[in-house]
């Protein structure tokens, strides 16, 4: 049975939420500025909660099992952040009230900034950036202006290993700089050489991920910092992967220059079904003064003052700013949840967050390595590439073994990247999984790879058991149905 | 160990299959020397502790649902009703990844089709995208898509003055490195008819706000028309504020080319001005120039109605540095509030929604009006926002309001901040959840402010 769309429940005259009458007298209305028709749905309360509750049973979620999206950090999501979200206080400040009548929120933002500090070692932070990609964004503004400040105004060039994802060359054509790959050598760490014919005076700097999308830790990190510091450049680190870091090492200390923090996946705040997200910006001091405005600081005066009427923590905008990356302060609800999150857990639990990561990956790894081919053998960080194809299966895909995973009730891994592998599967269990459901997760994966040799079909007709069979993207591509339509239904 | 659940037996057991003696091997390839900082973070607190102190926290602000409030500039107390959070607490929803794997997926993928189909209907527009980070990112995508539109062979963009000035700022932000000519707001005061007059045959758009930062409706009646021929072609977009649309004409029955804005009144709280929600539509030609994810309806093998993620490649993630924008997370879960909220309200709801706001707004700057030393400015419709002329800086009205007024009330946004040449200008907001008694109240604390300030200045 499918579940009809909200406007295949409308029922003309039927009607929802109620108001209160009005109670001020009516005023003129401007005919001539007025729309004929308002096409919303005409559903009950009960029609809309009983909709949108059958469409939630068929999403796969965190709450209903592993989810090993390589990249993605899909770790459990302790409720205690939604509470927190949630306290009346918080939902109801307006960001344009005085300083003095927010100062909670305040000192929470400010206090995320020190935390943020504390595990990344960088000087200061902006809260401001909604997510990862727009983190991104703003780190390249921030190295180009640096850049230009300086009156190095022919630094032009990005360095962006062939590994990364896609988000880092688009943030930096979106910034109006070139962007130069660089291929990965036979470990799977950037080729040092190659990046030598770039270490000129056009260089703005490099992005890297690190551990990298193959899930290993660059073992040229130290020597690449170094080496892009020398020809003038400065050093971007995608943070998607900090994961496997936290507590372990601060990305500023071996030479990051500016990085972003997703607060979705790494400090647990949830994804959503696709945002918000948050994307704080970290960096070096010598970048301070180039971070979006506003940023949050603590006026040490008024403290000692004491006196009422100065606000002890305020907005400030610093000097050389990029200026803003989006209306008002940053993704507050969600700074909320991070703040709980690293309340939490202290030096001792972000360090246990990170090391289970990682035994949870290698153990996943260790248990499927003879059989799903590995392009790179090490020791792996938080996540883990294999390829999803068998030689003695030739006709099968990583497509279809992410399919067949549907239906034994667990969500694949991310397929078809990084893109130099081929027929990719990136898994990355996350700390928050059981060793049983790890297990469980590899018995799967072991069994597919049997049915691959044995019932070929099975695959290629995956997911059998799911609220729809495999659905046909081409057809959607053409067809272009993009909205409901009334008169064509 | 804080949500991490093996035991000690477990983590042996697992470190042998890895083939390593302690979780450290694990960690070989992390140069020694900067292994294992000591980060000083705080001493961790149980989940009874640090609600106890996230409370006092919040405690410490003062709620905007709780006190008569009259501030808006782009962020609005609008009644939620209860089912939309009963949808966002959906383990279901919130706790999901961008839908990527359609077939268990299907609960998020078709809510943000009826999210785009209600978004179309609401602004007029034949195609919607997933959303965008809020209004303000938008209004920067829009003029990068419409800078696409144009192979970026023209340069200039116009911006109204009375656009949003975080939009302004963000559209600076977004493009420092294109190379764009971005004018029309360099002299704030500039009326409507003569910033157009800045649009030609080099120009690839032209941004207005309606209604517009000021709470005024714009005149959109041939303007579409007008951009298109000083501009030959160049596109019109517009931004606006959703509930509005509950009373006005959509911007696409008066031929704009993109329509956006921020979703936040659409069931969102104020949550400090973020998340909300950027909407974003626009003509079906452009639809390959439009940034963001889109979902479509397609079929499964079996010939069942599914929906899917689609016109991907123009995406980052396969495109890559020629992607139309590097938006990868948006605003998911606010989308799914915006489609409760509007079907729970309907077409009914939305409609008295958008007439209290227009009433009220109406009642209190006619009532304001009358008081002695305040003037409304008004030279065209307002919607639920409206512009005074105070007797005193506004900052000064506002710490009145708040502090020495009995009934402790936010005043509205002092313009003096954005705009210099409004000194003692305030830009005063008033909702559905304005009630009369907190509006009667408003004019009685201004007039005796004006008052006391008359006292003040005569001695």
């Amino acid at each position: 049975m499918t579940e009809p769309l909200i406007f295949e429940l409308s029922i003309p005259g039927r009607k929802g939420v109620r108001l209160p009458e009005l109670d001020v007298p009516e005023s003129e209305l401007p005919a001539d500025l007025l729309r004929d028709d308002l096409p919303l749905p005409e559903v009950s309360e009960v029609d809309v909660v009983r909709h949108y509750l059958r469409l939630s049973q068929l999403n796969y979620a965190v709450d209903k099992g592993i989810y090993p999206l390589g990249s993605c950090t899909m770790k459990y999501n302790p409720k205690i952040n939604e509470v927190a979200a949630r306290l009346p206080g918080f939902v109801g400040i307006h960001p344009l009230q005085d300083e003095l009548t927010v100062q909670g929120a305040l000192y929470l933002m400010y206090h995320l900034q020190e935390q943020l500090k504390a595990i990344s070692g960088f000087d200061a932070i902006s809260l401001q950036p909604a997510a990862g990609a727009h983190g991104e964004l703003t780190g390249v503004l921030i190295m180009r202006k640096y850049h230009l400040d300086r009156g190095e105004t022919q630094r032009d060039t990005m360095l962006i290993p062939d590994s990364a994802h896609g988000t880092n060359p688009a943030s930096t054509s979106m910034s109006g700089l070139r962007v130069v790959e660089i291929p990965s050598d036979a470990r799977g760490n950037v080729d040092l050489e190659a990046m030598k014919a770039y270490m000129n005076e056009r260089l703005i700097g490099i992005m890297i991920t690190n551990p990298n999308t193959l899930g290993l830790f660059d073992e040229n990190l130290e020597a690449i910092c170094q080496m892009v510091h020398e020809a003038g450049g400065l050093v971007y680190g995608d943070g998607a992967n900090m994961n496997a870091l936290m507590g372990i090492m601060r990305p500023a200390e071996i030479g990051i220059d500016v990085m972003h923090f997703n607060l979705h996946k790494t400090f647990s705040t949830p994804h959503g079904g696709g945002g918000p997200g948050s994307g704080p910006v970290g960096v070096v001091a010598k970048l301070a003064d180039f971070l979006p405005a506003p940023i949050v600081v603590k006026e040490v005066d008024a403290e000692e003052e004491a006196e009422e009427e100065a606000p002890l923590y305020t907005f400030y905008d610093p000097p050389k700013s990029i200026g803003r990356v989006k209306s008002f302060w940053g993704h507050f609800s969600v700074m909320i949840k991070a703040y709980t999150y690293i309340r939490m857990l202290g030096d001792e639990g972000v360090r246990r967050a990170a090391e289970y990561a990682v035994l949870n990956a290698n153990y996943l790894l260790s248990r499927i390595r003879d059989v799903y081919p590995l392009p790179y053998d090490r020791i792996c960080k938080h996540e883990f590439v294999v390829e999803g194809r068998f030689e003695d299966a030739p006709g099968v895909r990583a497509l279809d073994i992410a399919k067949r995973l549907i239906d034994y009730g667990v969500h694949p891994p991310t397929n078809y990247f990084p893109l130099i592998v081929h027929e990719a599967l990136m898994i990355e269990p996350t700390e928050t999984e059981s060793k049983q459901e790890v297990d469980r997760y590899a018995d799967i994966l072991l069994k597919i790879a049997e049915e691959a040799k044995t019932d070929p079909d099975l695959l290629h007709e995956a997911p059998h058991n799911a609220p729809v069979r495999r659905l046909d993207e081409v057809y959607a591509a053409r067809q272009k149905i993009l909205r409901y339509r009334r008169d064509q239904q | 160990m804080v949500f991490v659940p093996h035991t000690e037996e477990e983590r042996q057991a697992m470190l042998k299959a890895i083939g390593v003696e302690k979780m450290d091997d694990l960690f070989y390839d992390v140069p020694a020397r900067y292994r294992y900082p000591t980060l000083g973070l705080e001493a961790p607190l149980t989940e009874m502790e640090v609600l106890e102190e996230l409370r006092e926290l919040s405690e410490a602000n003062l709620n905007a649902y709780r006190t008569p409030t009259f501030l808006g500039a782009g962020i609005y107390r609008h009644w939620v009703p209860a089912v939309v959070d009963y949808v966002l607490s959906r383990g279901e929803f919130y706790t999901a990844y961008t839908p990527y794997q359609a077939e268990i997926s299907q609960g998020t993928l078709t809510a943000i089709f009826e999210y785009q189909s209600l978004i179309c209907d609401l602004t007029g527009m034949e195609v919607a995208n997933a959303s965008h980070y809020d209004g303000a990112t938008a209004a920067a995508e829009a003029v990068i898509q419409a800078y696409n539109v144009f192979r970026g062979k023209r340069k200039k963009v116009v911006l109204a003055p009375t656009l949003h000035p975080h939009y302004r700022e963000v559209i600076r932000t977004y493009t420092q490195g294109m190379g764009l000519e971005i004018v029309g707001d360099e002299a704030l005061e500039k009326p409507l008819e003569e910033v157009v007059e800045m649009v030609d045959e080099q120009t690839f758009a032209f941004i207005v706000q309606t209604p517009n930062f000021f709470g005024e409706i714009e005149p959109l009646e041939g303007l579409a028309d007008e951009v298109h021929t000083r501009g030959k072609k160049a596109l019109l977009a517009v931004a606006v504020n959703p509930i509005s649309l509950g009373l006005l004409k959509p911007p696409g029955e008066y031929g704009a080319d993109i329509v956006f804005g921020d979703g936040q009144p659409l069931g969102l709280g104020l949550n400090f001005g973020g998340p909300t929600l950027g909407f974003y539509a626009t003509k079906m030609r452009y639809v390959h120039q439009m940034a963001g994810r889109i979902v479509g309806e397609t079929k499964d093998v079996e010939g069942k109605r599914g929906f899917v993620l689609t016109l991907t490649s123009r995406e980052q993630h396969i495109r890559r540095h020629r992607a139309t924008s590097n938006i990868c997370s948006n605003q998911g879960i606010m989308t799914l509030a915006a489609t409760v909220y509007l079907s729970a309200l309907g077409k009914d709801g939305l409609r008295k929604v958008a007439l209290a706001n227009y009433h009220k707004a109406h009642y209190a700057a006619e009532r304001i009006a009358a008081l002695p030393g305040y003037t409304v400015v008004a030279d065209k419709p307002f919607f639920n926002e409206f512009v005074v002329e105070c007797p005193a800086p506004v900052a000064e009205i506002n710490d009145f309001l708040l502090n020495e007024w009995d009934y402790e009330i936010i005043g509205g946004y002092d313009l003096s901040r954005d705009y210099p040449h409004l000194a003692r200008h305030m830009l005063v907001a008033v909702t559905e959840m304005n009630g009369r008694d907190e509006i009667d109240d408003f004019v009685e604390a201004l007039r005796a402010f004006a008052d006391y300030h008359q006292v003040e200045v005569e001695a």
